[in-house]
């Protein structure tokens, strides 16, 4: 049969074809991406206590959560700059630089802890405020924003400590932020360590905000659609500096985590933070256009990768192998959303 | 004459969208077979998957009469199919010559290339073709005219015996668009088959041999260019006869005046646009493509900036410098393009239909109230009739009619009074049209303020108690609405260039 529109008068048109196909109806993206690392997280925890007796001990477990506590911190604020659809490569000098404000305002100037803690938070609030400002205000690229954002923090460091570190010697308990458990003294026969109530404190106040708050509903719209957002009469602009200003604040927790666990701010520490952090919400299925992830799938991303690099010095391989390793796993992630984006 | 080419019973799906229903199309050899058809009636999706973009669904291709499958279109381009998309596609950091050769390059050895020969091939090109461009100059800065005449000699250097042009005048000034068809006409003379996508009526009479008339995906016939008149064309587009069904003009004359814009400006673009909108009232914005029309309705939304003019809402005036400005002052707007403009196509409908009164639904801490949300989702989905399975169903999955009534229920939700609708209807199938129709008309009765922007003459005449005219950014007359009015009145003003520099024209309301 040829209903190709041969003659020169006006034809009826072809037959139609029978009614359209309902979509079908299927997991949300993110849930199932989420699915699929929280099933790798499992195959590696079976796996690596097949291979070695070492690897499922109580001590063990609670040093890998230890391991985790700062990268997964990191993790979580840039979570929530990555859901905007932006980047922030300043998130590990910007650590750095809250920890030396820390050192100032503890060691230096004699505060009290509660206010040192503070000024490291609302250092970082500032300069995420910063960040917001070049990429929202004056519309320069996230990635470049916070690279040079990235090279000011650290420089400033360097600066203000004169490139030595600041102990914490003269302020008690300080160790004890990310050292000591709180869960341990009520619960003696779980010592987890404060830092990773730390994170799950910070990975939950995260979850809350994302998926409860205006300010998280906005952040998802933004890195969907940001122009229509713009046009429902949003002041994208303010929330979007919001968004960086809280993950800033976010790395001030990690810079009082890190800098009590070292019991001193390292100044010259921090770069390569931002890439491991980017690498966990990655590999945790949030997309790196946007509008797409979950803090749940980044903290699952973040034990992947401290599972991954106990798990492997436990089987005594090489430190250089567990890069090789890790590298090859954020490729395999984002590989395994693609095909599942191309199904869909 | 042989078929060049020959599409038969070609069907495509999006999600939420039939975009091509069984459609067939065939192309000589040495013609111009125009395709026409409103937006949405699947032009551009027939030819994408012409030229290897898109895949059919089902459906058979034959070049020359030997059936074949285009996966990509570098296929589409080795069996001598050549495209020129609608948004011209040159790199506009590389040389012309480079443009015209890229992925084709001849080599010298060690994978060097031959730049020499590269530029001296397309100056021959050129030359051919009667075009004074050099092939060494980088294509940035080029006029739209001239890269398009840079993207059909790429066309033809790859052999091309079909050629692909999607709106390709839509850029053009006059002689520049002479200048395209006396190209069109040797390309003809050649044994190229040329399909021609375009809106433009005269153009279509100028020089296509056929005409291909496609509406809502679906092949509506073909006929013979010079024997077939334009209303005959029309009427195959819209699918209607003219003026089908009217509108009830309601007597405003005491309504009170809810938006006055006065001495709206900005460059080229807007001049000196001024009018007044009623409660109640629909205003339609008529004009060609460029009039104007969607610059004013961003405008005074504040979604782009503004050069003069006054805008008063219920007779106060408004300083509206952003979308959220506009938003307070009860102003919404519903963009023609709502994928990019209207929605967050990755959320839900209950989010997107929450989108501008967002914080309505927080607490002093700023949690939302998500239940809260989700029945007013429900309502709207109920009271609009929006056919989607749950309020938590992405956007996306929706059908174009249903994303539309999505976009609406967020702006009655944050109740505004003042709505503008630019293309309600486009991309929407045709009986999803006559539902927003209705809709329009149900808002305009509980006193909302509305004006309707459309290119679609039947669609202005169908809802608009006023017509506002624009013409190159000129508000050129007001018109009642009603069956009084006829759309060579609209087009007579819609081309009316004569009054330049002169005030604007308006005319109280019937």
């Amino acid at each position: 049969m040829n209903t190709s529109p041969q003659n020169s008068k006006a034809s009826a048109p072809p037959a139609s074809v029978p009614a359209p196909v309902p979509a079908p109806a299927r997991l949300a993206g993110g849930a199932q991406q989420k699915l699929l690392a929280f099933a790798s997280l499992i195959v590696l925890l079976v796996g690596f206590s097949l291979a070695s007796p070492n690897f499922f001990q109580v001590s063990n477990i609670m040093a890998i959560l230890q391991a985790t506590s700062v990268n997964g911190v990191l993790a979580v604020a840039a979570t929530a700059v990555i859901l905007t659809g932006g980047i922030d490569l300043s998130i590990g000098t910007l650590m750095t630089f809250c920890a030396v404000i820390a050192g100032v305002a503890l060691t230096w100037a004699g505060l009290p802890l509660p206010l040192g803690v503070l000024a490291a938070i609302g250092a970082g609030a500032l300069a995420g405020l910063a960040s917001g400002t070049f990429v929202a205000r004056m519309k320069i690229p996230p990635f470049i924003a916070t690279l040079g954002m990235m090279l000011v923090l650290k420089g400033l460091s360097l600066i203000i400590t004169g490139a030595r570190p600041i102990y914490f010697n003269d302020t008690p308990g300080y160790t004890d932020i990310s050292q000591g458990s709180l869960i341990g003294m009520v619960l003696p026969g779980l010592p987890v360590p404060n830092g990773v109530l730390v994170l799950f404190l910070v990975a939950g106040g995260m979850a809350f905000v994302l998926s409860r708050t205006v300010l998280g509903r906005y952040t998802y719209a933004l890195g969907s659609n940001e122009e229509a957002v713009r046009l429902s009469g949003v002041n994208t602009n303010a929330w979007k500096m919001a968004v960086y200003a809280l993950a800033g604040a976010i790395c001030g927790i990690a810079g009082i985590l890190i800098s009590s666990r070292l019991n001193s701010a390292q100044p010259a520490l921090g770069l390569g933070y931002e890439l491991d952090a980017i690498a966990a919400v990655v590999i945790g299925g949030t997309s790196l256009s946007g509008g797409r992830g979950t803090v749940l799938g980044t903290l699952i991303g973040a034990l992947i990768m401290s599972v991954l690099t106990n798990g492997l010095r436990i089987l005594s391989v090489a430190p250089e192998w567990q890069t090789v390793v890790t590298g090859a796993i954020i490729i395999l992630a984002v590989y395994a959303d693609q095909l599942r984006r191309q199904r869909g | 004459m042989r078929d060049l080419v020959c599409m038969e019973r070609i069907e495509k799906r999006f999600p939420g969208v039939h975009a091509l229903k069984g459609v067939g199309f065939d192309l000589r050899a040495g013609e111009v077979h125009a395709l026409m058809g409103e937006n949405g009636a699947g032009k551009s999706t027939l030819m994408k998957i012409l030229s290897g973009v898109y895949q059919p669904d089902s459906g058979r291709i034959l070049v020359e009469g030997r059936e074949v499958v285009l996966p990509s279109p570098k296929a589409a381009q080795d069996r001598g199919i050549g495209i020129i998309h609608q948004e011209l596609a040159l790199m506009k950091d590389l040389t012309v010559a480079q443009n015209i050769f890229i992925g084709r390059e001849p080599r010298l050895s060690f994978g060097r290339i031959d730049e020499a020969r590269q530029n001296r091939e397309a100056a021959e090109l050129f030359a051919s073709l009667n075009i004074d461009i050099d092939p060494r100059r980088p294509v940035e800065g080029l006029s739209i005219a001239r890269q398009q005449m840079v993207e059909i000699a790429k066309a033809l250097s790859a052999r091309s015996k079909v050629l692909i042009m999607d709106e390709p005048t839509a850029a053009l000034t006059d002689s520049e668009i002479a200048e395209l068809f006396t190209m069109i006409g040797k390309l003809k003379s050649e044994g190229v088959g040329i399909v021609y996508i375009s809106h433009k009526m005269d153009e279509i009479r100028r020089i296509s041999d056929r005409v291909t008339v496609m509406r809502d995906g679906e092949y509506v016939g073909t006929v013979e260019a010079a024997d077939t008149p334009i209303a005959r064309i029309i009427e195959m587009m819209v699918g209607r006869k003219l003026g089908d069904e009217t509108v009830d003009v309601p007597d405003l004359r005491d309504a009170e005046t809810a938006l006055e814009v006065v001495g709206l400006t900005r460059g080229r673009e807007i001049r000196d646009v001024g009018f007044s909108l009623k409660k109640g009232e629909i205003l339609g914005f008529a004009g060609l493509m460029g009039a104007g029309r969607t610059e004013v309705a961003r405008a005074i939304f504040g979604a782009d900036p503004r050069e003069g003019g006054e805008i008063f809402v219920h007779g106060r005036k408004v300083d509206v410098r952003s979308p959220a400005d506009a938003v307070k002052a009860g102003i919404g707007y519903l963009s023609e393009d709502r994928k990019h403009f209207g929605l967050a196509l990755g959320m839900d409908v209950s989010d997107n239909i929450a989108l501008a009164s967002l914080s309505s639904y927080a607490n002093r801490v700023g949690q939302l109230d998500e239940g809260a949300m989700r029945r007013t989702a429900r309502d709207f989905i109920a009271r609009l009739g929006i056919r989607t399975p749950s309020d938590r169903q992405e956007v996306r999955l929706l059908s174009g009619g249903n994303q539309q009534k999505v976009v609406i229920a967020k702006w009655l939700l944050r109740d505004c009074d003042i709505l503008i609708f630019d293309e309600p209807t486009r991309g929407i199938d045709i009986g999803a049209k006559s539902e927003i129709y209705r809709l329009l008309a149900d808002l305009a009765a509980e006193g909302k303020a509305i004006i309707v922007i459309s290119s679609e003459l039947p669609e202005i005449l169908r809802v608009s108690h006023r017509i506002a005219v624009m013409c190159e950014g000129r508000l050129t007359g007001v018109l009642p609405g009603g069956a009084g009015t006829t759309q060579e009145q609209i087009m007579q003003l819609a081309t009316d260039r004569s009054g330049l520099g002169q005030a604007t024209r308006q005319e109280e309301p019937a």
